[in-house]
């Protein structure tokens, strides 16, 4: 069963077209990798899943719903996506335990104590228990990243987009994140992800999808992709990184 | 205590260096006023007119309490600056086409009432609106008067609101929309609260300016501060009530700017970490 099914999306900035006809679907507990250049369009891909960035054509399915429907209204679509972001965008003026419980109570109207009481359970299960009371600022970056992690699964969402959630990090922090999505993943929480940990997309992708100037290039298993690419871009792609190691 | 190293001992003769000299500096300043001043040929006029010890025990304490009426007039101005701008602001911030009529009269609004003077909006609103003919309370000054303070800053401050609004980060508000809160609980509970703790320095300087220019409402009628002084200047042909007036206003503001001045301070020390 598919959870997400993109159809032939396009998007474009002004006259440079970023998502280009492209086309996709991830199942119900499945964990796609997108990889790809800077610049290739995973983070707007990913926008538009999450309705922040409107789509010009194109379907995006979310299980039989179409939700590139231009008269919905988005709110209620997005609280279902959980969208993690590069630079963290924690709320700078909220603790931590507040930045977790915002949405919960205002969105979906829970009250405080059953929103702080959930929003505990989930710091524990993630080693932040004690950092609920902090400022965002006081926090190292891979805290601050399982914060924002943890925040998003405070909506329980049905669907989680993840934009390249280590690449702000100091190397050494990149494992804790990192655990945290493998967590997840064992719970079956449907995934896209957007990396250039191509170490880590081999070995805990369902699939791996590599993109180019918008569009679907490849996408297949991490074996498959990462040993015997089908097309000739996705070996220039994989040989230029090896290079640049 | 450590013992110095070489850096340190440097920058503490340099120190003490700069200390000695800008202590003679100052004496010599002083010392050159309290000589030079007496000196000039009007200065027993001066003294007699301006810093009149008798008129100033005799008028400070009328000073005083009329100064209880700026206090008022500047405490229920305060607030409705604070939601009027905040109204202004967030109305010129919408990108939603049905409220672009509000857009444009926020837009039209900051621009017309900054491009005049207080004291004009004062006259014309003051005198202006209760010249209509409006029955008994409702053509008092101090609702008139507190209603062009109330328009003329409220200009000024949605500015001051609006940019505070432009500085918070777009990823912001795109966190809080991806969380499903909506247009307007985004506003509320990330931005809005982020923007006005940015600009509460910038605030603070309108909360001086305000303090002020409640003394503008002397000029259609409440019984203010510079008003009482005003009666006492012609009562006793002296200014000495003026020089009064002025240290009741600086017992205020002057604790006030330094707060100000403190809370800039410590807000650029937290942007450079
Ligand atoms: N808001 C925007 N306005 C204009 N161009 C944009 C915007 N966002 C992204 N782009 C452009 O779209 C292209 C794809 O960007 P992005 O999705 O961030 O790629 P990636 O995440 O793969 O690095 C880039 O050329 C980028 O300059
Ligand atoms: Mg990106």
């Amino acid at each position: 069963m598919y959870k997400l099914r993109l159809k032939s999306v396009s998007k474009s900035f002004g006259s440079t077209r970023v998502i280009n006809n492209l086309s996709l679907e991830v199942e119900t507990g499945e964990m796609v990798c997108l990889i790809g250049a800077s610049g290739s369009g995973k983070s707007t891909l990913l926008r538009c899943i999450n309705l922040l960035e409107p789509v010009d054509h194109g379907e995006i399915w979310l299980d039989d719903f179409d939700i590139a429907e231009p008269a919905l209204d988005p709110d209620p679509i997005r609280k279902r996506i959980g969208l993690v972001f590069q630079s963290f965008n924690l709320f700078p003026h909220l603790s931590v335990l507040e930045n977790i419980t915002l949405a919960p109570c205002k969105v979906n109207g829970k009250s405080k104590k059953d929103a702080q009481d959930h929003a505990i359970e989930l710091l524990e299960r993630f080693g932040l228990a004690d950092k609920a009371g902090t400022y965002p600022d006081h926090l190292s970056g891979g805290q601050q990243q399982r914060v924002a992690i943890v925040r998003t699964l405070a909506m329980q969402p049905e669907l989680l987009l993840l934009d390249e959630i280590t690449s702000a990090l100091d190397p050494e922090l990149v494992g804790e994140v990192l655990d945290v999505v493998r967590t997840l993943k064992a719970q079956q929480m449907t995934m896209v992800l957007a990396t250039h940990e191509m170490a880590f997309a081999r070995e805990a992708a369902d699939r791996v999808c590599f993109l180019d100037h918008g569009s679907v290039v490849e996408i297949a298993s991490p074996d498959q992709l990462f040993t015997q690419p089908a097309e000739a871009r996705t070996r220039e792609f994989l040989a230029r990184l090896l290079a640049e190691r | 205590m450590p013992k110095l190293n070489r850096r340190q001992l440097h920058d503490q003769a340099i120190r003490r260096r700069s200390l000695v000299i800008s202590s003679a500096s100052l004496f010599a300043v002083c010392a050159g006023l309290v000589l030079l001043v007496p000196m000039a040929p009007g200065w027993t006029a001066v003294k007699n007119s301006f810093f009149n010890w008798d008129v100033l025990v005799k008028t400070f304490p009328k000073l005083l309490s009329a100064f209880v009426v700026d206090l008022k007039i500047f405490l229920w101005s305060a607030p409705l600056i604070f939601v009027l701008s905040l109204a202004i602001a967030l109305a010129r911030n919408t990108r939603r086409p049905a409220l672009f009529p509000l857009r444009l009269f926020g837009a039209l609004y900051t621009d017309v009432l900054r491009g005049v003077p207080v004291i004009l909006l004062v006259y014309l609103i003051g005198f202006g609106i209760p010249g209509l003919g409006l029955p008994r309370p409702y053509n008092s000054p101090y609702i008139w008067g507190t209603v062009a303070l109330v328009l003329g800053y409220s200009a000024y401050v949605a500015e001051v609101f609006r940019a505070g609004i432009e500085s918070v980060h777009a990823s912001q508000s795109a966190a809080a929309r991806s969380l499903g809160l909506s247009e307007s609980a985004t506003m509320r509970y990330v931005v809005l609260p982020q923007a006005i703790r940015r600009q509460i320095p910038a605030l603070m300087n309108f909360v001086i300016a305000l303090l002020k220019d409640v003394a503008l409402l002397s000029f259609i009628g409440p019984i203010e501060i510079l008003r009482q002084a005003n009666v006492y200047k012609s009562l006793m042909a002296n200014f000495t009530p003026y020089v009064g007036a002025a240290i009741i206003f600086l017992c205020v503001t002057i604790p006030v700017t330094r707060y100000a001045d403190y809370l800039l301070a410590r807000q650029r020390r937290e942007r450079s970490v």
